[in-house]
């Protein structure tokens, strides 16, 4: 177990330096842009004059470097800056924004993950039965649209055609949970729809797989029914790569919902994100892609400790 | 009634109906098929208003350009959604009216001396605030003084600069001394950037919200959503809704399949290619409302080869502008005849519209001692969406005259610094501006920082200044009608075609028999004038 621990903050370590470098990276490319925070928000009243104004009245007049350590300073500490554009407290603007991303990711994961193992599993258990057939023609389908297609055709069907959904996920903090569940339904099942295929693949390619070894072999010699085979012998050594999988397909919940947040507008950190770009606000853009970014680098981890301690032969080294 | 009379009132009754004649207007043709003033109005109460006001309803609206980085502070306002926001939750000394007239808001009356350096408001003294203050001239010039002065980073700093000083006579009036006559200040007051807000120590409060318009803000989620509730003892007529609702749909998309879906009962914009299918959904009403808003195309006066007029002439007669409209614009455009006094503006003047005629160009050109001409043309799509295509087809109609024009696809970042009034030739999208002085002011003077034409004409800055302190409207009507002539047949600027706004509700959504051209939906004044069926 000792092992394990070591790999975590190991691992963590790591992650820092990867995070490091994230923000150097774009905050270099957010430096290469044209224009600048000043020029984009006051658009055709961007005069010399007004533009120097405010850009000296935020600081923006200081050499680049300056301006990364000052941020990097503030972000070591925790305080992540004020938004040049409205002024508010980036971690107060982003917080529950966030919140609302982690909530949809939450909502979709509950729903695709269990929906994707079973899908999985039986697909592997009947394989080549019109079932797997069906099962695999519209997962992959449904991967192979964009998300923002796929949420326009749910939108149509069951909120323009037929009344069942609203189409618009404007959610607030008045809301119950009810409420909340019933307004995302359509972004979650998009999201469900996008990530299924993926994690269902991998399920059954990693049982069919095994069902070739010897020991399974041993399984059916011995007279052990068939889905006893997969689901007690098979399964719990498939078990890393779907992991991994499914570590993927969670962190791209949550870092790739900017369609889909735009399409049934959703108040989430993609559309933070969009919109901060377009205005080049440098401090909100980097907390939100530090924040993807750690959402990424942890759920890696977890799926690497997780492959770990589903495999005895990792777990228990010679 | 005999049968033309009949037919006559059926066409005034049709077209007061799709919005085409105010009340004063529909009274005064009546007048003249002979109906006398009773008749008349009894016939548009019962024909044209059949529905009055009622009051209730929450009214939810999505509004299209908002941004998380949005404030509620008037000197940084640019975005259709704080437009939007600030004429629910506040209000103005003056107001742009359904018809497009000047109509008083917080200020009950306005008198200049005699050359309009010193205008007197009084204000409205039933008004108050939604906090329950009450409005005075203390508040007026706190608010008015925001945009002034040195540090003042407000857009509306230049709007103001003949402003010498602002003086309370009283509670309730306010004097304002010019540096030289302003015969428009009154207009001028219905500028968004100008909201009252309350006087706080040396400034205003806009942070908390609290503001004298028909509603007031309850949540204020930036960027995302905005609710409201009826400011009870508002000082005007309105504000039917008991609540408002705006919701930030910036997606086109998003906000039709809302408007369809029956989640939202108005929205701001409509997605223009869509524009036809979402014409023949029957729960479904478009305003598509000309208005002052202009894309031009400027040339600059002083760097050749647009130096020389007869070039700037061969590409006004170069471009095809219905088929701009029709193309680019599918229809939701009126054409313009290069000068940026749009129709429903005070003080224009219909001139001779000039056409789409290659051999015109080709003869100028030749005058000009030419017989191609090669010239660069930029643009970028996130000043106007189809801009880019829109300079493509111009190039295209100005080929046959002889013509070539290079479209330069611009980056749209930087845009408005790197290449507006940097490049010799590029497109720009202008607001609507309510006055001529306003927009001739601001980019047609020869000292104008934004003259984006770099155009300096004589005769037109000399009547530009005379007019702007002249009372007499006549006289004025008159300089201003030579002034467009000169700006159409000697300017730098091209102007294709002005941009109508088209906004859509559901059905059940009423308004008066005309809407405001100033901004998109009724001037933004829907929460204000709007109601339910």
């Amino acid at each position: 177990m000792n092992d394990v621990l070591k790999i975590i903050i190991k691992r963590l370590g790591l992650g820092l330096v990867t995070l490091l470098a994230v923000s150097v990276i774009i905050f270099g490319a957010i430096e290469l842009r044209p224009g600048g925070v000043a020029e984009a928000v006051l658009g055709q009243g961007a005069t010399a004059e007004t533009v120097a104004a405010y850009e000296k009245e935020l600081g923006l007049d200081r050499p680049a470097p300056v301006r990364y350590f000052e941020w990097l300073g503030g972000a070591l500490t925790g305080d992540f800056g004020k938004s040049m554009t409205n002024g508010r407290q980036v971690s107060e603007l982003i917080a529950p924004r966030f919140a609302n991303t982690l909530f949809l990711a939450l909502y979709a994961a509950a729903v695709a993950v269990p929906l994707a193992l079973i899908l999985g599993v039986m697909a592997a258990l009947y394989r080549n039965s019109i079932f797997d057939r069906v099962v695999n023609i519209m997962t992959l389908t449904s991967i192979s649209s964009p998300e923002f297609f796929v949420g326009y055709i749910l939108i149509l069907f069951l909120a323009v055609k037929n009344s069942y959904f609203p189409s618009l996920s404007n959610v607030n903090d008045d809301m119950d949970i009810m409420d909340r569940l019933y307004r995302l339904f359509l972004p979650a099942m998009t999201m469900v729809l996008v990530v299924t295929a993926h994690m269902m693949r991998m399920t059954r390619a990693s049982i069919i797989s095994l069902l070739a070894s010897p020991y399974i072999e041993m399984a059916r010699l011995k007279g052990v029914p068939q889905s006893r085979v997969i689901t007690r012998h098979a399964l719990p050594n498939a078990l890393a790569p779907i992991i991994n999988v499914i570590a993927l397909n969670l962190a791209y919940l949550v870092t790739g919902v900017v369609l889909v947040e735009v399409v049934f507008v959703y108040p989430g950190i993609g559309q933070l994100l969009v919109d901060s770009v377009t205005k080049q606000d440098y401090p909100v853009i980097l907390a939100c892609t530090l924040t993807f970014a750690t959402v990424y680098i942890l759920l890696n981890l977890a799926a690497d400790v997780g492959a770990i301690l589903s495999n005895p032969r990792l777990r228990h080294p010679k | 009634m005999d049968n033309t009379e009949k037919q006559l009132f059926e066409e005034i009754i049709r077209d007061s109906q799709k919005n085409k004649t105010g009340r004063r207007e529909f009274l005064q043709h009546s007048l003249a098929v002979g109906m006398g003033l009773a008749a008349g109005s009894a016939l548009w109460s019962s024909e044209v208003a059949a529905e009055t006001p009622k009051k209730g309803g929450t009214f939810r609206v999505g509004v299209h350009d908002a941004n998380t980085s949005d404030t509620l502070d008037p000197a940084t306002f640019s975005s259709v959604g704080q437009i939007q926001i600030v004429h629910t939750h506040r209000s103005f000394l003056t107001e742009i009216t359904a018809d497009n007239k000047l109509g008083p808001d917080l200020a009950d009356s306005w008198e200049p001396n005699a050359d309009a350096t010193i205008w007197t408001f009084k204000l409205n003294e039933k008004a108050t605030f939604q906090s329950g203050k009450k409005c005075t001239a203390k508040d007026v010039i706190a608010s008015i003084n925001h945009h002034r002065g040195e540090d003042s980073k407000s857009a509306a700093k230049a709007l103001l600069e003949t402003v010498k000083d602002l003086k309370a006579d009283g509670d309730y009036t306010v004097i304002f001394e010019l540096s030289q006559g302003v015969a428009d200040l009154p207009w001028l007051m219905t500028d968004y950037h100008l909201a009252i807000c309350p006087a706080k120590d040396d400034g205003i409060d806009w942070e908390s919200g609290d503001g004298t318009g028909p509603y007031k803000m309850v949540r204020h989620d930036v960027g995302v959503s905005t609710s409201f509730e009826r400011h009870e003892g508002w000082h005007r007529e309105g504000a039917y809704f008991d609540k408002v609702e705006f919701t930030i749909i910036n997606d086109p998309n998003a906000r039709q399949t809302a408007l369809m879906t029956g989640d939202v009962d108005s929205i701001t914009s409509t997605d223009l290619k869509t524009l036809a299918l979402l014409k023949r959904n029957k729960d479904i009403l478009i305003d598509n409302t000309p208005s002052g808003s202009a894309i031009t195309l400027p040339m600059f006066c002083d760097t050749a080869p647009f130096d020389n007029l007869d070039v700037r002439l061969a590409l006004k007669y170069a471009i095809n502008r219905e088929e701009i409209i029709e193309k680019i614009m599918f229809g939701t455009g009126t054409v313009a005849n290069d000068v940026h006094i749009s129709p429903n503006m005070p003080y224009y003047k219909e001139l001779e519209q000039r056409p789409y005629d290659p051999e015109k160009a080709k003869f100028h050109l030749k005058k000009a001692g030419m017989d191609k001409l090669s010239v660069d043309l930029s643009a970028t799509d996130s000043v106007y969406p189809g801009a880019v295509d829109m300079v493509s087809l111009f190039s295209e109609s100005a080929k046959p005259a002889g013509i070539d024009i290079n479209v330069v696809r611009e980056p749209s970042d930087g845009y408005w610094s790197n290449v507006w009034l940097k490049k010799p030739f590029c497109f720009v999208k202008w607001g609507a501006r309510p006055t001529p002085d306003n927009i001739f002011s601001l980019t047609y003077a020869a000292d104008a920082a934004w003259n984006e034409s770099r155009w300096k004409n004589g005769r037109f800055n000399e009547l530009l200044v005379m007019a702007r302190s002249e009372l007499n409207d006549e006289k004025r009507a008159e300089m201003y009608g030579e002034m467009q002539l000169l700006a159409k047949d000697d300017g730098g600027t091209i102007l294709p075609a002005f941009v109508n706004f088209v906004c859509a509700r559901r059905k059940n959504v009423m308004h008066g028999p005309s809407v405001s051209a100033s901004w998109e939906n009724d001037g933004a004044r829907a929460a204000h004038r709007w109601w339910f069926a």
